[in-house]
């Protein structure tokens, strides 16, 4: 096991190589140049050629990648282009509220989804699963800034039950913290809980159908033991699959969650950082999201062990 | 239904809910009434108001640093770091004193060899900055308190340089930080304006704070724009960045910020209908809508090309589309800022009366147009330019013109537009943008209507006849000289057809109703504002 991590966490190295190359390539040939947006629209083309000069834009693609991954391999992930502060500083300051959305998504999703998957398969072809996968169908289709602007409206406009916008960091208190959260954690995670209830449904009834659990019936085991002991114990390897796999649709969901409720977090900073063409951002967001992508993956593997016996490294 | 048209009708759904007095006291509002919360027009992403002249820069200096002089409602430039000033009789030497106990927010006083640092780097990057600097035979400190400027010929607009709004304007920093390459960026904030920045709670994309600087000392004189007492009401103010503007104006309605800059025409109707938010003119010298063409390529290198245009083009047409309701645009014959001193509709027939594309036609034959594609760069995430490019498109399929529309970002048309390629090879042939009215007052600060080939703005216009009116407007010893420099000017970049002006547009502003003393202005003056509980 100690070998089957050791290996896998050296092969993230290539794989984040390869990432660096590519976002390094895309960026460079992307159309847009930082120095035209940082002069402003008043300035002179004189000036905009002055600034690209400044920011060493106007070097070898091979120079700037070299020195790039120079600094990387020193642990820098180099400075804004436009805020003139370490890469790593703006990625610290956004980390928290697009972990906390993710966290408060995740919770509810799964809190959600795998008991309303588990019943929908139980009351398969019954109006009430019909009832859950139209849900799950309708979460799928509508999109993340409908569902924001909807809970906005009714529970923020109209209720006025809680803020339209922003983030308070956990130490200023659970309550202050949870409550900007909970319409974000709720319009980011119809997505998932739609995925999540779908496979936990399609996973459960092949279960279902298993001698083992016909057995367990004829032992006399209720509704409940059968279900969530040993059908969804059974069944947790491609749920559980499915929630690493939507990781990365969160963090897709994350950039509009946080434009539509105004929360400073990294899917922001990544947008900002796009429009703008604040390279050494790009490049060290999209480094991040991809370590904790392979991370999460290997996590994930990592769990298959401890929820199916027969899966050894 | 698209996703405005819901934005709107959700947003005025809420509005039309508080308006009935449906909601409730709010649970999550903890906005107290010494800190003002403020939506500004875009992220304060860098705060070097000489490296970046992005007018959110600009707006954020404006409550740092101070100024030697700054420009009044009336546009004159008044006083306000210099306490007098005396010019010699051939109007070569200028000595100027600056006001006792002014001081930098680390506590050290504001000295003339800190005034001559900031003048030496905002000189590198500012137009008029250059053109004193041309004719610069000294800047030198007298005393602490007393600089002297002198000159190998008369520059009779001196002091509109020193005050304008135009960027970057000339903001007096510590030595040691105008010491810093002007195109590179400052990384100390140490101000002398009435506010400081508190630097550890600024979280560029999301949020600035500003907090009083009591040692601030403020003209006794009322304030006036970037003139006058700049008295601070609050303790604190923070900015709050929204990307979306239907989440700024629901948080507005719901008094969790307390002053919008710029709330986006679509929305201003929902806006209206709440009963605790103001609407109002954010800035009645308003804005000029603008196209662009690119002088040294076909079709418009050939100024019957661009002649057509302005003949066949509807500045009613790009009104309705930038702003739509008819109270808040108004035509514009010409290239300056309706309402102000200087305006004039000289040798604007071209743009006036009914649109005859008939004429615009024959004008295009003229032009020997040969039917080859014309890049029309159109940014997508600018509501403005985007509008203004649907129509530009309509316009050139209804000449008879091939258009190659490019739906791009603003952050390629940026990029696009610098490009002196031919359009069919990275360049371009047209792009849309709009101006400040208060850049348009005169030629001080107006770029884009300079036509001096390769170093005019993108789109490079040459006019011998638009530059010499130019430079009899900066000689021009009386009022009448400049008036009637500007009116000559007006017509020979009609004629000429420097830029197409699309028409004259004012945009809004909103604040919460227990928020007093916003005035109308080229920026948002926080000074003289104050915040009930």
């Amino acid at each position: 096991m100690l070998n089957y991590v050791v290996r896998r966490i050296l092969a993230t190295i290539p794989v984040m190589a390869v990432v660096a190359l590519f976002v390094f390539s895309l960026l460079y040939i992307a159309p847009g140049d930082p120095a035209a947006i940082v002069a402003g629209d008043q300035a002179t083309p004189a000036d905009v050629e002055r600034i690209r000069e400044s920011l060493g834009l106007d070097r070898p693609f091979l120079v700037r990648f070299g020195e790039w991954v120079w600094q990387i391999l020193h642990g820098d992930l180099g400075t804004s282009i436009f805020t003139n502060l370490p890469v790593a500083t703006m990625i610290a300051q956004r980390i928290e509220p697009t972990l906390s959305l993710m966290a408060v998504t995740l919770i509810l999703a799964v809190s959600v989804a795998v008991p309303i998957g588990v019943v929908a398969a139980w009351k398969a072809d019954t109006l009430i699963d019909r009832g859950i996968m139209a849900l799950a169908v309708l979460g799928f289709s509508v999109p993340v800034f409908v569902v924001g602007y909807l809970l906005a409206y009714v529970f923020a406009l109209e209720l006025d039950w809680l803020p339209v916008q922003g983030y308070t960091q956990l130490r200023e208190g659970l309550w202050p913290w949870l409550e900007n959260l909970i319409l974000p954690a709720i319009a980011l995670g119809c997505v998932y809980i739609a995925l999540i209830a779908r496979v936990t449904r399609a996973t459960m009834l092949e279960v279902l159908q298993q001698d083992y659990i016909r057995t367990a019936r004829a032992k006399g085991i209720g509704q409940g033991g059968i279900l969530f002991l040993h059908a969804l114990k059974n069944a947790a390897v491609p749920i559980v699959t499915v929630i690493g796999i939507g990781i990365a649709l969160l963090i897709g969901g994350a950039v509009v969650t946080e434009t539509v409720f105004a929360i400073p977090g990294i899917g922001r900073l990544t947008v900002d950082a796009i429009l703008r063409r604040d390279y050494p951002v790009i490049q060290g967001i999209v480094l991040l999201f991809s370590f904790i992508y392979v991370l999460v993956n290997l996590l994930i593997d990592l769990l298959y062990t401890l929820l199916d016996p027969r899966i050894r490294y | 239904m698209n996703r405005r048209a819901f934005l709107q009708s959700a947003t005025g759904a809420g509005a039309l809910a508080a308006t009935a007095g449906l909601a409730t006291p709010a649970i999550s509002q903890r906005v107290a009434a010494r800190t003002l919360r403020f939506v500004p027009q875009a992220d304060l992403a860098n705060f070097d108001p000489i490296w970046n002249t992005q007018y959110v820069v600009r707006n954020g200096a404006a409550l740092v640093w101070d100024m030697l002089y700054g420009v009044n409602a009336d546009l004159k430039p008044q006083r306000q770091m210099v306490e007098s000033e005396e010019v010699s009789g051939d109007r070569l030497t200028w000595t100027f004193r600056l006001r006792p106990n002014l001081k930098f927010h680390d506590g050290e006083p504001v000295l003339a060899k800190d005034v001559i640092a900031s003048l030496a780097r905002w000189q590198a990057r500012d137009n008029m900055g250059l053109m004193i600097k041309a004719i610069q035979d000294e800047l030198v400190a007298v005393d602490d308190r007393t600089f002297r400027w002198r000159l190998n010929r008369p520059y009779s607009k001196l002091l509109i340089a020193l005050g304008k709004v135009g960027t970057p304007s000339c903001f007096i920093m510590p030595a040691r930080i105008a010491a810093t390459d002007p195109f590179k960026p400052i990384s100390d904030y140490v101000g002398s304006g009435p506010m400081k920045l508190v630097r550890s709670e600024w979280v560029p994309g999301a949020r600035a704070v500003f907090e009083k600087f009591s040692e601030y000392v403020p003209r006794q004189e009322p304030s006036s724009w970037l003139s006058g007492g700049k008295q601070i009401l609050v303790d604190r103010i923070e900015w709050v960045v929204m990307a979306d503007p239907a989440t700024a104006s629901a948080a507005l309605q719901n008094g969790e910020v307390d002053w919008w800059e710029t709330p986006i025409a679509d929305l201003v109707p929902v806006l209206n209908k709440s009963r605790n938010v103001v609407v109002d003119i954010a800035d009645p010298l308003g804005n000029i809508g603008s196209f662009r063409m690119n002088h040294l390529y076909p079709p418009f290198n050939n100024v019957y090309a661009r002649r057509a245009i302005l003949t066949a083009m509807s500045q009613e047409d790009y009104m309705r589309a930038v702003v739509g309701d008819d109270a808040y645009w108004k035509p514009l014959p010409g290239f300056f800022t309706p309402s102000t001193p200087l305006y004039t509709e000289e040798g604007g027939e071209i743009l006036k009366g009914p649109r005859n594309l008939d004429a615009a036609k024959r004008l295009l034959d003229q032009s020997d147009y040969a039917g080859q594609p014309v890049t029309c760069l159109v940014a997508q995430d600018l509501q403005i330019a985007k509008a203004q490019g649907e129509v530009t498109a309509d316009l050139l399929k209804r000449l008879g013109m091939n258009v190659d529309f490019n739906a791009i970002d603003w952050g390629t048309t940026a990029a696009r537009r610098a490009q002196k390629s031919p359009p069919g090879q990275g360049g371009w042939n047209m792009f849309h943008t709009w101006h400040a009215g208060a850049v348009c007052v005169d030629p001080s600060s107006y770029t884009a209507i300079r036509a001096n080939g390769d170093k005019a703005w993108f789109g490079w216009p040459t006019s011998e006849k638009v530059e010499a009116e130019i430079t009899a407007w900066y000689e021009a010893a009386s009022f009448e000289e400049e008036k009637s420099a500007i009116g000559r000017l007006n017509r020979a970049a009609c004629e000429d057809v420097v830029y197409a002006p699309t028409g004259f547009f004012l945009a809004h502003q909103a604040w919460r109703s227990n928020v007093a003393g916003i005035v109308k202005g080229p920026l948002p003056f926080f000074w003289g504002v104050s915040k009930a509980a």
